[in-house]
């Protein structure tokens, strides 16, 4: 539970970074928008680094997940699997 | 190049098998207006861009397409896992089973195979972008 509550708070700074980030190739010098993305990236990354010391890494490399003895990047769940997903029962958008 | 990252984009947990529903989503996967099309659209055209506004966009919007194909092929396998035989034939969903059993294969909900022959590449980036916006506009 506590890894679904993680991935999920991780997928909306992710999420919020593309937008942000698609958003100031067209309005590049929009400081508003550069500090929004900033930041978005500093708590993503921030949480990434949690994640992966958790639960392993996201990237098979540049991952914080360090790991000497153990290959961890093949171990399940992959994205497509229900597990690795987080709930979005009644959080439904209205 | 890219770099995977090993999560969807926005999450796909479904508890409830649903052939007709995967029979429909297949659509936006391998279907003309899809997420493969979008991708593949946006990878090719972005050579033909002018601006670096132009560039970056379409190049970044590619990118994310891919992870929207993800995602559609995700929820396309889960409504599909599970299914009873009977629930295949009572959703409509034997003609792509009996080729393609539980596999996630690119083709249209009418069982077309996806193809480059549904988005364009013209080395014109005004006929790129307009070419673009009716794709788009055929989603939204």
């Amino acid at each position: 539970m506590e890894r679904e509550m993680m991935l999920q708070k991780l997928m909306e700074l992710d999420f919020l970074a593309v937008d942000l980030g698609l958003y100031l190739n067209t309005h590049p010098t929009e400081t508003e928008a550069i500090n929004a993305y900033n930041q978005t990236i500093e708590a993503a990354d921030t949480l990434r680094m949690k994640f992966e010391a958790a639960y392993g890494p996201l990237c098979s490399f540049r991952s914080y997940a360090a790991d000497t003895e153990n290959w961890q990047w093949k171990n399940d769940p992959w994205p497509w699997q229900t597990t690795a997903n987080p709930s979005m029962a009644g959080k439904e958008c209205m | 190049m890219w770099i995977y990252e090993k999560k969807l984009q926005f999450p796909v947990k479904i508890t409830r098998p649903d052939a007709r529903m995967a029979k429909i989503m297949i659509e936006q996967y391998g279907g003309c207006d899809g997420e493969w099309g979008a991708a593949h659209r946006y990878l090719s055209q972005r050579y033909s861009m002018v601006t670096p506004e132009a560039k970056a966009t379409l190049n970044d919007i590619a990118t994310e397409e891919l992870g929207h194909a993800e995602i559609m092929g995700t929820i396309v396998r889960q409504l599909m896992q599970g299914l009873t035989k009977d629930q295949i034939i009572e959703g409509g969903l034997e003609a792509y089973y009996v080729n393609h059993g539980f596999g996630v294969y690119p083709c249209s909900a009418a069982g077309v195979p996806f193809s480059a022959a549904a988005f364009q590449s013209k080395g014109d980036p005004i006929t790129d972008l307009y070419e673009d916006m009716a794709a788009d506009g055929a989603i939204i």
